[in-house]
């Protein structure tokens, strides 16, 4: 049997050395006269492993890690290209706990291929969604998406089948399908990882999405600060079109689909629907109105799905096996799976995907393994910058939609930061008003000024100025930014820095709890 | 040919190659970032004419954008991530070192123009956090010794 050998090339893996870990093996390899086939496959997502190194074996793949450079000769002196025994040894990839525990629908394929292999992508049931979806009608393709119950997991969490029958049955000559690749929230990385370990996949989302509604071009906005994304989804489209399927007859269908991605510039902001049409037509990424929807009036005018990378990278496997099969996982009205992100101070940080329904807790201690440092875990940001702060006598609340919303906290796009006992809140709070500073698109007065006057005020709270005065002041300002900002970026900043003040008032050198949100 | 034709040379050929395209602007101050290093304030007029809008709206979509820059940058840029992951793992210790040894802040260049400095807010790169970007060169785990180091063997490189 040829000698196969699986290093990681997701751009976490390579920050940590994959890349160095890669050329170390060739030359180890070529040096000892040992011909092998080396694999540059996506992340499996456990990243405290990571460089992960397979090797092929009879027996599947079997795992070493994390491997550094200084490892990779001792691994070929125990003979690791027959699996042989090594202190960095783990067991078949397969059996490892952390995977093994997870429902991976949306994250089947991904750390197993090379992401740029459309062979491999076909191998691996790719394209079997696209399919089916040519050989039913529009109005039943979405139907599944409808019956699955996805909902949107860029954090809004609305019904994706709901908006594509918007757009479907809104009569135009030319509509969009955009992808919002922007994945800006702080403690996330799921589309990051769908986009370079898998890209084939959000594109076949993408197209069914086209097929579906009648869009003919699909845009994807991705950040700019994800070159290594870029990069595979380029080179995947490429490969799309020359397969036939993208372009102006998809498999002899008949039916047109083109995609282009299209690069942010660092604006948060637009990670927002409107904002995001906004700067995909050439303007300042300011937040528009609505109505109109994006799905009646959205790009250049037209009928536009705006969806998330993995509400469209779940797509696929809806079509492939119904939409009965996926929503049989969750619970109560969040159907599914959703990709957690366990990031910060976390001793198994990672991607873990998850059906709706298991607690916080179990995330962070059976998955998470506690803090990295050791230090009990103080508090854990849900849902990115704008997600509040829950302490530990929230930690039971399950992966819920409805549950977390019921503790007025979100779950949004499932990244999830934890912090040690020497996270001061305070601090953070500050940090968070000032967060809303930078990037606020200046279009609404709340969020322009009052988050400025906010990390103001915290800097004379923290400073421990008259705080029977400030205290109020900031929840009176957190209360105008609640109700009066016309996009999330505003209205959604009070729910961590309120949270911190309510859980956490030692931090802001009050005395006793504070119950009022 | 001076600075300035070059600058109108390079500008001609990627308006011509993109002027077309829907929403064309961002493309085009993406091209012009990528060749020159940043978008040339005499630029602003040559781009608002193809495209038939103002330059103040030129200007306003460069001024927008916290990616975009109208001045040149150093020889390398250091992005440094302020987010909440980050900061869970000693990112503020790691900020405060690097502006520390480089001698600048936020924005700024070395006097040397060897390192720009810019802030980021997320990397993506949260499961290895603290992270910096050099470049195109994500790093993760990073300690102010790695950060040092990593340093060091861009100097010997360059």
């Amino acid at each position: 049997m040829s000698i196969t050998i699986y290093v990681p090339c997701d751009s976490s893996a390579v920050s940590i050395g994959a890349d160095r870990v890669a050329k170390a093996i060739s030359k180890e390899a070529e040096k000892r006269n040992i011909t092998i086939q080396l694999i540059r496959n996506g992340s499996r997502g456990l990243y405290w492993l990571e460089p992960l190194v397979e090797v092929l074996t009879e027996e599947g793949r079997k795992a070493y890690g994390p491997v550094q450079v200084a490892d990779v000769a001792s691994l070929f002196d125990a003979n690791f290209t027959e699996g042989g025994a090594h202190p960095l040894y783990l067991g078949l990839t397969e059996e490892l706990d952390y995977l093994k525990k997870q429902q991976r629908l949306t994250f089947a394929r991904i750390g197993i291929t090379d992401p740029v292999s459309l062979e491999d992508y076909i191998k691996l049931d790719g394209y079997k969604g696209l399919s089916n979806a040519l050989n039913q009608s529009q109005a039943d393709i979405v139907k599944a998406v409808t019956d699955s119950g996805l909902r949107g997991r860029g954090g809004a969490a609305f019904p994706t089948g709901i908006k594509w029958n918007t757009v479907l049955n809104t009569p135009s000559e030319q509509k969009y399908i955009i992808c919002n690749a922007d994945e800006g929230d702080s403690g996330t990385f799921s589309d990051r990882m769908v986009m370079e370990s898998d890209p084939f996949v959000l594109i076949e989302g993408m197209t069914i999405a086209g097929i579906a509604v009648g869009a003919t071009q699909g845009y994807i906005y991705l950040r700019v600060e994800y070159p290594h994304a870029h990069i595979a989804l380029n080179t995947a489209i490429q490969k799309a079109y020359e397969a036939g399927y993208l372009g102006d007859d998809i498999q002899g269908s008949g039916k047109a689909f083109h995609l282009e991605v299209r690069l942010g510039a660092g604006a948060y902001v637009c990670g927002e629907e409107t904002s995001l049409m906004e700067s995909l037509e050439g303007k300042r990424g300011l937040v528009r109105f609505k109505p109109p929807l994006p799905a009646i009036s959205g790009l250049f005018g037209k009928p536009t799905v705006v969806n998330n990378v993995i509400s469209l990278a779940s797509v696929p496997i809806i079509l492939d096996k119904g939409g009965d099969y996926y929503r049989d996982f969750g619970m109560g009205r969040s159907r599914g799976t959703l990709p957690l992100q366990l990031a910060g101070n976390i001793k198994h940080a990672g991607l873990v995907e998850l059906a709706f329904g298991a607690t916080l807790r179990e995330l962070l201690y059976d998955f998470g393994g506690g803090s990295a440092s050791g230090r009990p875990i103080k508090a854990v940001q849900v849902g990115g910058p704008l997600g509040a702060y829950l302490p530990e006598s929230q930690f039971d609340t399950p992966l819920d939609y409805e549950a977390f919303a019921a503790n007025w906290t979100v779950l949004g796009h499932g990244g999830v930061v934890v912090f040690d006992d020497t996270a001061n809140m305070a601090e953070l709070a500050r940090y968070n008003m000032e967060f809303c500073a930078i990037e606020s698109c200046g279009k609404c007065t709340p969020c322009r000024i009052g988050s400025t006057r906010g990390y103001e005020v915290m800097d004379d709270i923290i400073a421990g100025k008259e705080l029977g005065r400030n205290i109020p002041l900031l929840r009176d300002l957190c209360n105008t930014l609640l109700n009066g900002s016309l996009c999330a970026l505003g209205g959604m900043t009070p729910y961590p820095v309120l949270s911190a003040l309510n859980h956490f008032p030692e931090d802001f050198g009050l005395n006793e709890k504070v119950n009022a949100a | 040919m001076t600075e300035s034709t070059t600058i109108q040379a390079a500008l001609q050929t990627i308006i011509t190659a993109l002027k077309d395209k829907p929403g064309a602007l961002l493309p085009i101050l993406h091209a012009v970032q990528d060749e020159l290093g940043y978008v040339p304030v005499d630029s602003v007029p040559t781009i608002a004419k193809a495209l038939n809008l103002s330059r103040a709206e030129v200007h306003g979509v460069i001024s927008f954008y916290h990616y975009f820059r109208d001045t040149p940058p150093g020889k390398q840029t250091i992005h440094v991530c302020r987010a909440e992951s980050c900061q869970a793992m000693g990112g503020k210790h790691l900020e405060k070192h690097i502006k520390e040894s480089l001698g600048i802040d936020y924005h700024e260049t070395t006097q040397d123009g060897k390192f720009s400095l810019e802030p980021v807010y997320c990397l993506g790169n949260c499961a290895c956090s603290p992270a910096i970007q050099i470049d195109h060169d994500v790093y993760g785990r990073v300690s102010t010794d790695t950060f040092d180091r990593i340093i060091n063997e861009t100097e010997e490189l360059a």
